[in-house]
C-alpha cells in the first residue's frame, strides 16, 4: 500500500514479570481504512499486543501510531487517537450512568461539560443507545453494554479502533448488530477475535499470532483453514 | 442481570423522584438533626416525625409495607443498644431509642429509594463530601453487582457438584474449600480492579474522576427544601415540647 501506515510495529518484545515471553519480535502495520483481524490460540499474545498500541504495556521495540512514537510525552494524544474496546464491558463501563461513562474520556481531556455531554449523546445515538443515557450500566443487556462501551470509545473520535474479543457474551442477533455497526464506522480497525465467522464477515485481512509472533498473514478463511485452532491451542490463559 | 429494589423505586414517577438530590440530602440531614436533638419523644412528637417520614413515602409513591419492613433491618442494632438501657432500668429511654432509630431508617430509605445512586453521589460531592470518598463509594456500588454475580456463579458451580449446606454440616473439611472459593473471589476482584484501572487509563484518566454538570435547581426543589426544613423544625420545637 502506498499510504503511510497508521500503526507501525517493529520487533516488539514483551516479557511478563513472571518471566513468560508474551511477544517475541512482533512486527505489524495497519493502514488507513483497513480492518484487520488478529487470530491465534489462547496465550499467543493477542491481548498483550493490543495493550501496547496505546501505551498500557511498554515492551522493547518500536511502535509508531499516527506518526507518533509511543513514549511518555505522547501517551495522552495516542490514547485519544487509538480507541481501545476491552473484552469485558463491565471493566470498561465504570461510571454510574451510561452518559457519564461515555463522557468520561472527554471530561478527562478537559472538554467543557456541556460540549462533552453533546458529544456523548451523539456517540450514543451513533450506536443506537440514545434512550439508555441515564441508565446505570448494570441494567444493560450484554449487547447494550458492548454498544455503550463502543460509544464511550467513539465519543473521543479516534482514528483507530482496537477491539479485543468484541463478540464475547453476545447472542447471534447482538453479534449481527455489531457487525453492521462496525462495518459502518470509517475508522481503521484492529480486531482480536476467536470468532472466525465474525472475522470473515468484517476483516479485509488477518494475521495469525503464535507464541508472540505473527506467523501468517492473509485472508481470514485461508488462515482459519490453514491453522484451525485445536493443534495450536497451548491451553495457557490469554493475557 | 441484577435489579436493586431501590433502583426500581427510584424510577417510579413520584413527585419526590423529580426533586434535586441535593435538596433531598439537606432535607434528610435536617430531619435527622431534628429527630436526634429532640428531647425524649412523647407521643405527639413521635407521631409528627412519623408523619413526616410517611409523607416522604407517599410523595415518592413507595410501597409502604416494603419500606416499613426494610427499615426494620436496623432494629436488631437498636434492640442491642436498648437492651443495655433496659438492664439499667431506663425502659422509656430504650423505647425512645428504638423509635428514633426506626424513623431515621425510614427517612434514609425514602431518600435512597427516590434518588438514583448517581444523583446521590454527585449531591454528596457538591455538599462537600470529599471526592475521594465519593469515588470509593461509587466504585463499591458499581462493582458490588458484578462481584455478587460472580459469587452466585461460584455458588452454583459448587451446588452443581452436589455440595450444599447439608454437605457442609456432614463434612466440615468442605469449609476449607469454601474458604478457597472466597480467596478465588478476592483474587478475581483484584484482577478486575487492575483491568478497570487499565480501561480508565486507556480513556485518558489522569487521577481525577470528573462528572458532567449537575442539573439546575427548579422552583419545586426550593419549595420542597423550604417546606421540609420548616416542618422538621416545627415538629422539633413545637411537638417535642408538647408532651
Amino acid at each position: 500500500m502506498a499510504a503511510e501506515p497508521l500503526i507501525r510495529v517493529r520487533n516488539l518484545r514483551y516479557r511478563y514479570e513472571d518471566g513468560t515471553l508474551a511477544l517475541d519480535g512482533l512486527s505489524f502495520e495497519l493502514y488507513p481504512g483497513e480492518t484487520v483481524a488478529v487470530l491465534g490460540p489462547n496465550g499467543s499474545g493477542k491481548t498483550t499486543f493490543v495493550l501496547h498500541l496505546n501505551g498500557l504495556l511498554r515492551g522493547e521495540g518500536e511502535i509508531i501510531v499516527c506518526g507518533l512514537r509511543i513514549e511518555k510525552g505522547n501517551l495522552e494524544e495516542i490514547r485519544r487517537r487509538v480507541g481501545l474496546l476491552f473484552q469485558d464491558p463491565d471493566e470498561q463501563l465504570f461510571m454510574p450512568t451510561v452518559l457519564e461513562d461515555v463522557a468520561f474520556a472527554l471530561l478527562c481531556r478537559g472538554m467543557d461539560p456541556a460540549e462533552a455531554e453533546r458529544r456523548a449523546r451523539a456517540a450514543l445515538a451513533q450506536v443506537g443507545l440514545e434512550g439508555a443515557a441515564s441508565r446505570p450500566p448494570y441494567h444493560l443487556s450484554a449487547g447494550e453494554k458492548r454498544r455503550a462501551a463502543l460509544a464511550a470509545v467513539l465519543a473521543s473520535q479516534p482514528e483507530i479502533l482496537v477491539l479485543d474479543e468484541p463478540t464475547t457474551y453476545l447472542d447471534p442477533p447482538a453479534r449481527r448488530e455489531l457487525i453492521t455497526l462496525l462495518g459502518a464506522l470509517p475508522q481503521a480497525k484492529l480486531i482480536v477475535t476467536h470468532d472466525a465467522d465474525f472475522a470473515a464477515a468484517i476483516a479485509d485481512r488477518a494475521v495469525f499470532l503464535h507464541r508472540g509472533k505473527i506467523v501468517a498473514e492473509g485472508r481470514v478463511s485461508e488462515l482459519v483453514h490453514r491453522y484451525g485452532w485445536t493443534p495450536h491451542t497451548s491451553g495457557r490463559r490469554e493475557r | 442481570m441484577h435489579h436493586v429494589v431501590l433502583d426500581e423505586w427510584g424510577r417510579r414517577p413520584g413527585w419526590l423522584q423529580k426533586r434535586d438530590a441535593r435538596v433531598k440530602l439537606v432535607a434528610l440531614l435536617g430531619y435527622l438533626i431534628a429527630l436526634g436533638t429532640a428531647p425524649p419523644l412523647a407521643l405527639p412528637a413521635a407521631a409528627g416525625f412519623g408523619a413526616l417520614a410517611a409523607a416522604g413515602v407517599v410523595l415518592g409513591k413507595l410501597p409502604a409495607g416494603a419500606v416499613a419492613l426494610r427499615a426494620a433491618l436496623v432494629l436488631p442494632i437498636g434492640l442491642f443498644l436498648a437492651a443495655g438501657l433496659l438492664l439499667g432500668g431506663a425502659a422509656l429511654r430504650a423505647g425512645d431509642l428504638l423509635v428514633r432509630s426506626y424513623l431515621s431508617a425510614v427517612a434514609v430509605l425514602v431518600v435512597m429509594g427516590t434518588t438514583p445512586m448517581a444523583g446521590l453521589l454527585r449531591a454528596m460531592e457538591s455538599l462537600g463530601v470529599p471526592r475521594f470518598l465519593v469515588v470509593v463509594l461509587h466504585f463499591l456500588y458499581r462493582y458490588l453487582f458484578v462481584l455478587s454475580e460472580q459469587a452466585q456463579h461460584m455458588r452454583l458451580a459448587v451446588r452443581s457438584r452436589g455440595l450444599d449446606r447439608a454437605g457442609l454440616r456432614r463434612c466440615p473439611s468442605l469449609w476449607k474449600a469454601a474458604g478457597g472459593a472466597l480467596a478465588v473471589l478476592f483474587a478475581r476482584s483484584l484482577a478486575r480492579a487492575e483491568a478497570i484501572h487499565r480501561a480508565m487509563l486507556a480513556r485518558g484518566y489522569r487521577g481525577q474522576v470528573l462528572w458532567l454538570r449537575a442539573a439546575r435547581m427548579r422552583p419545586g426543589d426550593w419549595l420542597f427544601l423550604a417546606v421540609a426544613l420548616t416542618l422538621c423544625a416545627a415538629v422539633r420545637v413545637v411537638l417535642a415540647h408538647a408532651g
